[in-house]
């Protein structure tokens, strides 16, 4: 548990003086996902990853905050002996992933639909901007709306807007219990119960399906949890099926080998994409995975009949886009938004798209 | 009781006004623009009052096309903007500005389309909150966030101050609850932001635009997010003897694991203007009254009711309540839903403040407003979101009396600054608007008050939307001066 912040500010400070990008980095769980991949021959490493420490946390607040390096297992164990959890579901990695890359990835498990992303659970930050300014924004309550909301703005931002220095999260109660449903259904099939179940006043928190089955999660108030379950039959797994974890680690059998990954983010009652292959559905419908190579212009296509946009999470061509394509508008409004934090445009260049 | 206009600036040219007006007749209808002063003066505020100002024009658009034709031909003229929903807002947010035209959205009130099944609905931006929730009970679906003027206030406004209401504790502020946004840019061009899914590559906009108050675009539709009716809601009231064991209860219940859908807390004064108002059987003796809701399942709210209970019985509760059926939880909730009007009726004027605070804080603070009041000599009531910490002190007071007035503003500034102090901010759902510029540079330095210009310059170079509104401007001052007056509103004292 250490406070790196000051170096961290004179690290971007000089940088800014001498133009010089710099590659932030905290676990390096991210490197080959999510962004671009960088040169880091021009742009060398700003390692965050030994700032640490959780610097207050009051269960009784629902609000934890944190030093960006501290990894997400220490975070979690503090909070598992409170009773709390992050209700976001994010993958811990091995143990290696952290806060901060979390924040700047925004990367959520199965409880996505239900509990949120951490986008939803960031109450503020502390950031070093591109000039090498300290700032803080947002704070450890639960509502504020004094300024911009720049804390939620990080959710994502790959780092281009700032080095993430300190996040004030919100935490919630874990569940009293839980229990997995399972039904061998095709996709479609699939699709549309997760809908109707989605739209039922139930305590439902996870719905994916992959490989003909669909499992729903439930979590809350035992009786609850039971009656529902009752009520919806299918096959009982209890209250640890393994499929959660793996979806939320991305160990599940789907994400192995080195295929390019795709990830649609798209309206949950959009039809299945039969055109890319196999394909795993995660967050009720919302989230759709495909692998392999296909024609860009396709896959952003049925993303965009979908209602929603497609990436390109892992492997394939990480040298172009992997993000999908931005309008003219776009491209300005985050040009000029990524001036405002970083004038020089040191920070993760390229990182995020080629023309940023 | 008339703030005096903000400027000593010259009255915008007679031309200016000539052209503007010449161009907006060729795309709105005639009775879409007002001219005249008298007919201008029910836009002159919003709900805070306290603020008056009258603009060049109001023109209130009736398609989002014209909305789009209105804005271009403001930038071409480098006219100011100010949006304006319902009017309900409580920051001065909507104000007009004197060289600028007062954009009304409320005729845009159309809700477009209900999808069942994805649980969304498409909204124009003059929709009401509450009515969306209406519209989508037949299928068993509702729209979460629910301020107290949920049956006036508009969704664009909601979207522009990110509002809260008493349920978003469990269910979220509206940036909580809404997947996209129709958005035009100061030049009026039109982008989506967000999308019908969860997650959008690039930077989260959608969170920047939610609670930017109208200083980065104009909202034109809202695809907002909808919830299952729970199956049933309860509501259990508690009484206490003092505010420090109210306030124990409250740790209590969150210690316990339980997210309340709703948790309350009313003073003294709050809970007995409250029950002369509305007789809903609030305990009149209680220095501290409690309204917890728990939403969920039939099960689960059986089981929390009586953790509840069994709660407020340990944390020496005077006085334990459940309302029985609907009729009563209607009852008891429509004493906290109108407290502010009763609470009005106590004195001629009433200012509203909106810090938010640690929970862990609320005796501290509510003890340091009490000895505030007694210093000022102004009687005030508190009305807390409990559950998270937002603090709603009404300070009362006589509009009419020029010294009440200072001293009112004077203690609620005060009030903010001790939020800021305590840990907290100085708004937690108000918004700045025009009221709390003043106390920006008491949460935020210098370096951060910048930080937030530069985004607004990314947006709105020529600082056009809502000016004076938000955040100071510290920069760009002097290199508008040659310009018309636009940021002499009440510009912050700066720290370092």
């Amino acid at each position: 548990m250490s406070d790196c912040s000051a170096e961290m500010v004179e690290a971007v400070a000089e940088s800014y003086a001498k133009k010089q990008s710099l590659t932030i980095t905290g676990g390096g769980t991210k490197t080959n996902i999510l962004g671009r991949a960088i040169d880091i021959a021009n742009a060398p490493i700003l390692n965050v990853s030994a700032h640490t420490g959780i610097v207050d946390y009051q269960p009784s607040e629902l609000v934890l905050t944190a030093r960006a390096g501290t990894t997400l297992s220490d975070i979690t164990a503090a909070l598992a002996s409170e009773g709390q959890m992050l209700s976001f579901e994010p993958p811990l990695f091995d143990g290696r992933a952290t806060l901060g890359g979390t924040l700047a990835g925004n990367l959520s498990g199965p409880a996505r639909p239900w509990a949120g992303a951490i986008r939803d659970m960031v109450l503020g930050v502390q950031l070093i901007n591109g000039k090498g300014e300290l700032l803080n924004f947002g704070g450890q309550v639960m509502k504020n709306v004094a300024g911009y909301d720049v804390s939620r703005l990080q959710a994502g931002a790959l780092g281009t807007l700032g080095v993430l220095s300190q996040i004030s999260l919100k935490v919630l109660p874990k569940p009293e219990y839980s229990t997995t449903l399972c039904y061998q259904l095709n996709a479609r099939d699939a699709l549309e119960q997760m809908n109707i179940k989605s739209a039922l006043p139930k305590p439902l928190s996870g719905a994916c399906w992959v490989e003909g089955h669909m499992f729903l999660r439930l979590s809350g108030a035992a009786d609850a949890v039971n009656q529902t379950a009752k009520l919806w039959g299918g096959g009982q797994l209890g209250d640890d099926a393994p499929v959660w974890r793996q979806l939320r680690e991305m160990t599940h059998p789907f994400f192995h080998g080195n295929d390019a990954l795709w990830r649609f983010s798209q309206r949950p009652t959009s039809p299945v994409q039969e055109q890319f292959g196999d394909t795993l559905i995660d967050w009720s419908g919302a989230q759709r995975w495909v692998r392999g190579e296909h024609p860009r212009e396709a896959l952003e296509r049925a993303a965009e009949e979908a209602g929603g946009h497609v990436s390109l999470f892992r492997g394939g061509d990480r040298r172009s886009e992997v993000k999908h394509n931005a309008s003219k508008l776009e491209q300005r409004l985050h040009q000029r938004l990524k001036y405002a934090f970083d004038p020089a445009g040191i920070l993760n260049p390229g990182r995020m798209y080629s023309w940023m | 009781m008339n703030r005096e206009p903000s400027t000593a600036a010259p009255p915008p040219s007679p031309q200016l006004r000539a052209d503007l007006l010449q161009q907006l007749k060729a795309v709105l209808a005639l009775d879409a623009i007002i001219e005249e002063t008298e007919s201008q003066r029910p836009f002159e505020c919003d709900a805070l009052t306290l603020y008056r100002e009258l603009p060049l024009l109001v023109v209130l658009p009736e398609t989002s096309e014209q909305v789009q034709q209105t804005l271009r031909i403001c930038h071409a003229l480098s006219v100011p903007v100010v949006a304006r929903g319902a009017g309900t807002g409580l920051c001065a947010g909507a104000m007009p500005h004197p060289e600028g035209i007062l954009l009304s959205l409320s005729k845009l009130n159309t809700i477009i389309e209900i999808d069942p099944l994805a649980r969304t609905a498409r909204v124009q931006p003059g929709v009401s909150n509450l009515s969306i929730s209406e519209a989508a009970e037949i299928h068993g679906l509702f729209y979460a966030p629910d301020p107290s003027s949920q049956i006036a206030c508009s969704i664009g406004g909601n979207v522009a101050e990110n509002s809260g209401g008493v349920h978003c504790l469990k269910y979220g502020l509206t940036v909580h609850n809404i997947l996209s946004l129709e958005v035009l840019t100061v030049e009026g061009e039109q982008l989506t932001i967000g999308s019908q899914g969860l997650d959008c590559p690039g930077f989260d906009l959608l969170a920047l635009l939610t609670g930017s108050e109208g200083l980065l675009g104009v909202v034109t539709e809202v695809t907002v997010k909808l919830l299952p009716i729970p199956e049933v809601a309860k509501l259990i009231m508690a009484g206490f003897d003092t505010v420090d064991k109210a306030a124990d209860a409250v740790g209590r219940i969150i210690d316990a694991g339980i997210i309340p859908a709703g948790l309350e807390m009313m003073d003294a004064l709050a809970v007995q203007a409250a029950e002369d108002f509305v007789e809903a059987g609030y305990p009149r003796e209680a220095a501290a009254l409690l309204l917890c809701e728990v939403d969920g399942t039939h099960e689960e709210v059986e089981a929390h009711i009586a953790r509840v209970t069994e709660l407020f019985s340990d944390a020496q509760a005077s006085s334990i309540t459940v309302a029985r059926n609907e009729a009563e939880r209607a009852l008891l909730w429509k004493g906290r839903k109108s407290a502010f009007p009763a609470i009005g009726r106590l004195a001629p004027d009433y200012y509203c403040m909106d810090g938010t605070i640690p929970r862990s804080q609320v005796a501290r603070v509510l003890n340091e407003i009490s000895r505030l009041g007694a210093e000022y000599d102004l009687r005030v009531a508190n009305v807390f979101h409990a559950g998270d910490g937002n603090l709603h002190p009404l300070i009362l007071f006589d509009a009419s009396n020029p010294d009440d007035v200072r001293k009112a503003e004077e203690f609620g500034g005060k009030i903010l600054e001790l939020s800021v102090a305590v840990g907290g901010c100085i708004t937690g759902e108000h918004g700045v608007g025009l009221e709390k510029m003043r106390q920006m540079p008491s949460q935020f330095s210098k370096a951060e008050l910048l930080q937030l210009e530069e985004i607004k310059v990314a947006f709105d170079p020529m600082l056009l939307l809502n000016p004076g509104k938000g955040i100071p401007i510290l920069k760009r001052c002097q290199e508008y001066r040659a310009l018309p007056a636009r940021h002499r509103h009440m510009q912050g004292q700066h720290h370092e």
